[in-house]
């Protein structure tokens, strides 16, 4: 009879966070005017990978549309409860491809699987996939692969990382412009901003929260901001400086 | 230093292993300028296959210049085993044959006991197996010197460390390792230097040559210190390209605009801010940038340096063109520094970079060495004076002193 009753409330407070859960949403633009970007030179003068590009390529540090609005900024909670992914949690893919890593800027959260595709072929013969992790459990839990050959047409590499860390540096040593950076979150609620500088995390539980957005240049420690959510969700807006 | 019959032969093959390695260094250079080092990930072994049967479809990239260094790092162990075994003729054998037995059991028992070592097991095996074979040539030869030979053995043990330094550089992810590794290349090409010039027809006729007041001992003094400043320099050079960040500082004379440039938290966000990298390089730190203003700084101490040394030797004979050579070297490495700071570390010029700098060591050894040798009393009472060595000081001062009574 008591562990019926138990269940009851647990079961009941489930469905309350669920009917009080609710989205936060909000746009992140960048004020002032970013350096230009690069040209890859380097990759264009590649014998094998150069021939994807028959115009330059050029770096993509500040995607910026035409009311400033910022891509590529990580929003995630702050001061929340730790929480690993689950099995379930479906793994996020981090391509190579025409000798460049595709997304540049991503998140999983800790314990999610991260897979490292190879899509070139050859005459690409291969990759090396070198991660950098600057915490010491994401390093132990990825020894025997910190430095990995993939070869065209290998299977996908997978990784998992126990602990938060911020733009964590995947590189390619083969093709020294190839790089990516990982940011890992220690709960589910995060997301990043799409090309028109929107973004959604979804089933916040209704509260008080610290938001923080992240940009690999404009704001790399994150910038922070105060939110209520409630079962109508929340809105918070960032605007990023160029100093 | 009594050495046996000259073996001009054998001075060619020295300087073929010092030229060689001022190759490698050279090379060395180009992995680090192309952030290639890591680009094989493994070690000995070359993405799995035989270091020496690498397909050529690998040899792409980064990986191009990572393997040729690992290739020619490979034969300058090579000629040093032969040079070894060379210097010190047949008596060298023996010692050859016992250490190569020993570092290919070391390897095997490294294998066995400790698998995850299993690199250094490959390397040492493989070494080993190379030194035992060369204990193993018959031909007979003389021995040199007993200071050449030593200086043989030395470079034997210093080159077989260099490479397992390389090695596990890569398969630890240490970038100190990778700064040991540069700085003792450095030292290995100053060795290898010494034993071409002590194998040299020139220096043998400098043999009984000690040193003399002629010298200044101040020049002496001023030779070694500058010398000394040179590897502290090279040394610094080498922790900043470890630190895989490109260029910490991007503008030059100045530094962010400025004599010297701020380094707290908000000017390094700015900087990071603004500096769109097209490699993988990391962000910049404080330590960067004060490392190459310190690297700026050695720069125009060492030009000073030189430029004194030079002026103090402009009355030395044999050593007058030497230090202006020396001087030269300094000054083409300063302009070199500006350019690979200007064109944002353009690999060809960062290497070129670390060559002179190579140079501007072993012409620094070589000057030390040879003031310590220069025509002395013991000189002069043989009377095996090269010609053209005196300068006019000494010319006066020896004739009075052979034709007093």
């Amino acid at each position: 009879m008591k562990l019926n009753s138990t269940f009851a409330i647990v079961a009941g407070l489930a469905v309350a966070s669920q009917v009080t859960a609710g989205d936060i949403t909000g746009t992140v633009t960048l004020n002032g005017t970013p350096p230009a970007e690069k040209a890859i030179a380097p990759l264009k003068d590649d014998v094998t990978c150069g021939r994807f590009y028959p115009e330059m390529p050029m770096t993509h540090f500040y995607s910026v549309g035409p009311n400033k609005e910022l891509a590529d900024v990580i929003v995630m909670l702050k001061g929340v409860p730790a929480k690993a992914a689950d099995a379930s949690t479906a793994p996020v893919i981090l391509d190579q491809k025409h000798c460049l890593y595709s997304p540049q800027i991503l998140a999983v959260q800790t314990g999610q699987k991260l897979l490292v595709r190879n899509s070139d072929a050859a005459p690409v013969a291969m990759h090396n996939v070198h991660i950098n992790p600057t915490v010491d459990a994401n390093k132990d839990a990825n020894a025997d692969k910190l430095n990995a050959a993939q070869m065209a047409g290998a299977p996908d590499l997978t990784y998992t990382f126990p602990a938060a860390e911020n733009f964590e540096k995947f590189q390619c040593d083969v093709h020294s412009w190839m790089f990516a950076w990982v940011t890992i979150v220690d709960n589910p609620y995060f997301a990043i901003t799409d090309k028109d500088g929107k973004f959604t995390i979804k089933n916040v539980p209704a509260g008080k929260y610290t938001v923080s957005a992240l940009h690999r240049k404009a704001a790399p420690k994150g910038v922070d901001k105060d939110v209520e959510v409630t079962a109508d969700g929340g809105k918070v807006d960032f605007t990023l400086e160029v100093k | 230093m009594k050495s046996a019959r000259p073996n001009p032969w054998l001075n060619r093959f020295a300087l073929l292993t010092a030229l060689a390695t001022l190759g490698l260094i050279g090379l060395g250079g180009l992995v680090t300028s192309k952030e290639a080092g890591m680009s094989v990930p493994d070690w000995p072994t070359s993405y799995g296959y035989n270091m020496f049967a690498l397909p050529f479809k690998f040899w792409s990239g980064g990986v191009f210049y990572e393997h040729t260094h690992r290739l020619w790092a490979s034969t300058v162990g090579l000629l040093v085993v032969v040079l070894v075994r060379w210097l010190g003729g047949g008596a060298a054998r023996r010692p050859l044959l016992i250490v190569g037995a020993a570092e290919i059991l070391a390897g095997i028992g490294i294998f066995v006991f400790f698998p995850g070592l299993k690199a250094t097991g490959h390397f040492l095996t493989g070494i080993g197996g190379v030194v035992f074979l060369a204990g193993l040539v018959w031909v007979k030869s003389e021995a040199a010197s007993r200071t050449l030979v030593k200086l043989g053995w030395a470079a034997f043990w210093l080159v077989q460390f260099q490479g397992l330094l390389g090695g596990l550089r890569v398969v630890l992810f240490r970038d100190q390792i990778g700064i040991l590794h540069a700085a003792l290349a450095q030292i290995f090409f100053v060795l290898t230097g010494v034993i071409a010039l002590f194998t040299s027809r020139w220096w043998r006729e400098r043999e009984n040559f000690s040193p003399t007041p002629e010298i200044p001992r101040s020049l002496r003094r001023h030779l070694h210190f500058t010398t000394g400043l040179i590897f502290i320099q090279l040394l610094l050079g080498a922790t900043m390209r470890h630190q895989h960040a490109g260029l910490a500082i991007r503008d030059f004379p100045l530094a962010y605009g400025k004599l010297w440039p701020a380094t707290d938290p908000a000017a390094l966000a700015t900087y990071n801010q603004a500096r769109l990298e097209i490699t993988n390089v990391n962000p910049i730190t404080a330590f960067q940038i004060q490392l190459q203003m310190v690297h700026r700084l050695a720069a125009l101490l060492i030009l000073a340096a030189v430029g004194f040394c030079a002026w103090q030797a402009r009355r030395t004979a044999s050593l007058r063109l030497l230090t202006l050579g020396w001087l030269g070297l300094i000054l083409g490495q300063v302009a070199l520094g500006a350019a690979t700071v200007l064109t944002d570390k353009a690999a060809d010029l960062a290497t070129a970079h670390v060559l002179v700098g190579a140079l501007s060591l072993a012409t620094g050894a070589m000057l030390c060495i040879i003031s310590a040798r220069q025509p002395g009393k013991s000189a002069r009472a043989t009377g095996i004076v090269p010609a053209g060595e005196l300068n006019s000081r000494d010319q006066i001062s020896f004739a009075a002193r052979t034709s007093a009574p």
